[in-house]
């Protein structure tokens, strides 16, 4: 589904992703890890479009398409979501009629019908189960005012009306409690199947207790430096990141 | 600029002057000629040059006449979904025959209502276009809303106006609202031909206590337009008076807006949007004037600025010695759109007096990127989601407007502006 060859991004010059390489499959859950400043969230945003970021090397194919062509929007109606580490407020715009817009240039694009306001209104009360968020809060101005955990769980139930192929969970859990971690997680993994894929954007191996990764990969200096199995994750804990970062810099002054 | 300072323009209009209201005339005469057309150095106009728009565009310094206003021009230009009564004016002349008979309101040719005190609101010592249509001016319109009547429809003042030769228009109003009465004008110009022409307007309103008045405007005659107006209101105890201006276009315009808040308990709203685009210039100066204890006033301009536009906002709070427990608040946000578009504001507070809550604030920006991309990223096409970021910028000041109909015009015309859906 995606597949990154080489991919190299900085910003204002200063060189932040330094040849990434990370292939996944549909169905698959991956969790990239991390110190920070390692790059984690560079690569969720470079792989979203923001525009900051400028890309030097390196190609991104997302279902066959080269996905660095694409504008932001575009993206989004081509299935991949972001979950945004810091949601942003945005006064005056309603929740409701942000999520109708979108989903209805999204459905457009992938050539199904607009859904009027009835069908909206039953799709998003079946998605808001999921999350356990109250209709109140989707009356109001979108993220304006809302908690930090009311933000992270409005990402998630947009993420479950827009129906994405690839999601990036960008710290979805940093700062979340954990009756709303275990809410966040519970609504991510009800979305997914064997026709999308997550990647985990984390600190912490906290999340992992909740989401299951097929596979943890690490990443610092912007790059993968280290990819393996659930039980990776556990190691980290355990250990830490200084480990990874000796391993690293020691071969690379040999 | 020569031509102005060696002989004003105006002079030979001033002489040809209707004779009634003589002493007003003379008053408003002399007050002009100590005036003069603002030049570039004067204060309250650096920024909005009248002098040489008036130079450039103006061939004919003397009244437009009016011209016949068919029932089907009236009945097409009247917004959708108005529902209230029409009072017509062409050429800033008011025309009682098409206009409508309201039931319960006096409304009149105001040079048959000699006896006024013209000037005694929008004083011709102040501003010199409001001392030139004082001197000047033609035939105006009076209205008189009684006693504790409550106006439940809206009243439309409609101008309609066609200069051929590049002429002057000078539209007088007066309007008088009895204790406790409640009315709501709204204001729209339709501007016919292609030349251009001189709007200067005056607009005295007289309330009486408790009086619940609304004034909303509309700028969007998208048209070569060169208008000043000068709007001004006495503001009695328990009172409220609500002004809400949309510009939305104007070669150049200049809203001179005063309230005086003269009894306490008083109220003075002013909200305006200013929406603009090509080369238009706009220009808000507002002045509220707290006299006395206990009274309130509220102002929010909100502009949106792209191409070569220019927008200028003055906002004048004055707090005298006596209006302790005064609140005033100002705000002046506004979004550049281009790096052409130029923005001048202003927010001049001053207080005299030492227990009261005032507030003023002014901002300049782009447009938030982050919230942008924010919205791009759940898949709306950029150009709609900064559609969608202006109008909930310019929503709240949208959403002052108390009259639905003028509300969910002004609405649909700004959602067009900003191709923005919904």
């Amino acid at each position: 589904m995606l597949s990154i060859k080489n991919l190299h991004a900085s910003i204002q010059g200063t060189e932040i992703l330094r040849g990434i390489n990370l292939e996944v499959k549909a169905g698959e859950v991956h969790a990239i890890m991390g110190p920070n400043g390692s790059g984690k969230s560079t690569l969720a945003s470079v792989l979203a479009g923001r525009e900051e970021f400028e890309v030097t090397e390196g190609e991104v194919i997302f279902k066959g398409k080269n996905l660095l062509d694409l504008a932001p929007e575009d993206r989004a109606r081509e299935g991949v979501f972001l979950a945004f580490q810091y949601p942003v407020e945005i006064p005056g715009v309603s929740s409701t009629n942000f999520l109708r817009t979108a989903v209805n240039q999204v459905r457009e694009y992938r050539g199904l019908e607009a859904l009027d306001a009835v069908k909206f209104l039953t799709l998003m009360k079946e998605k808001m189960k999921l999350v356990e968020i109250d209709q109140k809060l989707l009356s109001r101005s979108l993220n304006e005012g809302f908690s930090g955990g009311e933000k992270k769980r409005n990402e998630i139930f947009q993420m479950a009306m827009l129906d994405p192929s690839l999601s990036i969970l960008d710290e979805t859990d940093s700062g979340l409690d954990i009756d709303a971690l275990r809410i966040v997680s519970n609504g991510v993994n009800q979305l997914k199947s064997d026709k999308n894929a997550t990647i985990l954007v984390t600190h912490y191996q906290r999340l992992l207790d909740y989401i299951v990764p097929d596979y943890v990969h690490v990443l610092y200096n912007g790059r993968i430096v280290k990819s393996g199995l659930k039980e990776l994750a556990l190691e980290l804990e355990e250990k830490g990141y200084d480990w990874i970062k000796e391993e690293v810099d020691s071969a690379a002054t040999v | 600029m020569s031509t102005l300072t060696k002989q004003d323009p105006f002079s030979r209009l001033l002489e040809s002057a209707p004779t009634n209201f003589t002493a007003a005339r003379i008053l408003a005469k002399e007050c002009y000629l100590a005036q003069g057309i603002p030049l570039a150095k004067a204060e309250e106009y650096k920024f909005t040059n009248v002098g040489k728009k008036l130079e450039q565009n103006i061939t004919n310094f003397f009244n437009a006449d009016s011209f016949e206003v068919s029932e089907e021009l009236i009945k097409s230009s009247i917004f959708e979904g108005f529902k209230g009564d029409v009072l017509v004016f062409s050429n800033g002349k008011f025309l009682p025959a098409h206009s409508a008979k309201i039931k319960g309101i006096e409304v009149s040719v105001l040079s048959e209502k000699s006896d006024l005190a013209l000037g005694s609101i929008a004083k011709p010592e102040k501003d010199p276009f409001a001392a030139l249509n004082q001197a000047s001016f033609e035939n105006g319109i009076f209205i008189s809303i009684p006693k504790k009547a409550q106006i439940l429809k809206p009243i439309l003042l409609l101008f309609f106006n066609q200069a051929n030769e590049g002429q002057v228009i000078q539209p007088r109003v007066w309007i008088e609202a009895g204790d406790f009465a409640e009315v709501t004008f709204i204001e729209q110009s339709v501007s016919l031909g292609e030349t251009a022409y001189f709007v200067n307007k005056v607009v005295e309103l007289k309330g009486g206590i408790n009086t619940q008045l609304h004034y909303y405007r509309l700028q969007n005659e998208g048209k070569p337009v060169l208008e000043v107006s000068n709007i001004e209101s006495d503001i009695q105890k328990d009172a409220r008076f609500t002004s809400v201006t949309i510009s939305l276009s104007g070669d150049l315009v200049r809203n001179n807006l005063s309230f005086n808040l003269l009894g306490s308990n008083s109220e003075g709203n002013m909200y305006g949007i200013y929406l603009l685009n090509g080369k238009s210039h706009v220009d808000n100066h507002t002045n509220v004037d707290h006299t006395i204890p206990h009274a309130e006033s509220h102002e929010l301009y909100k502009g949106i600025l792209a191409d070569q536009s220019r927008g200028v906002f003055n906002g004048k709070i004055f707090v005298r010695q006596d209006a302790q427990k005064t609140n005033a608040f100002q705000q002046n946000n506004n979004i550049l759109l281009s790096d052409d578009a130029i923005i001048n504001t202003k927010p001049q507070l001053e207080i005299w007096a030492d227990d009261v809550k005032c507030s003023h604030g002014c901002t300049v920006g782009q447009l938030d990127e982050e919230a942008l991309f924010y919205l791009q990223a759940r898949g709306i096409d950029k150009m709609q989601a900064k559609g969608l970021l202006l109008y909930a910028f310019a929503g709240e000041v949208l959403e002052k407007i108390q009259e639905e109909s003028f509300r969910t015009y002004c609405d649909t015309l700004i959602q067009e502006r900003l191709g923005s859906k919904f």
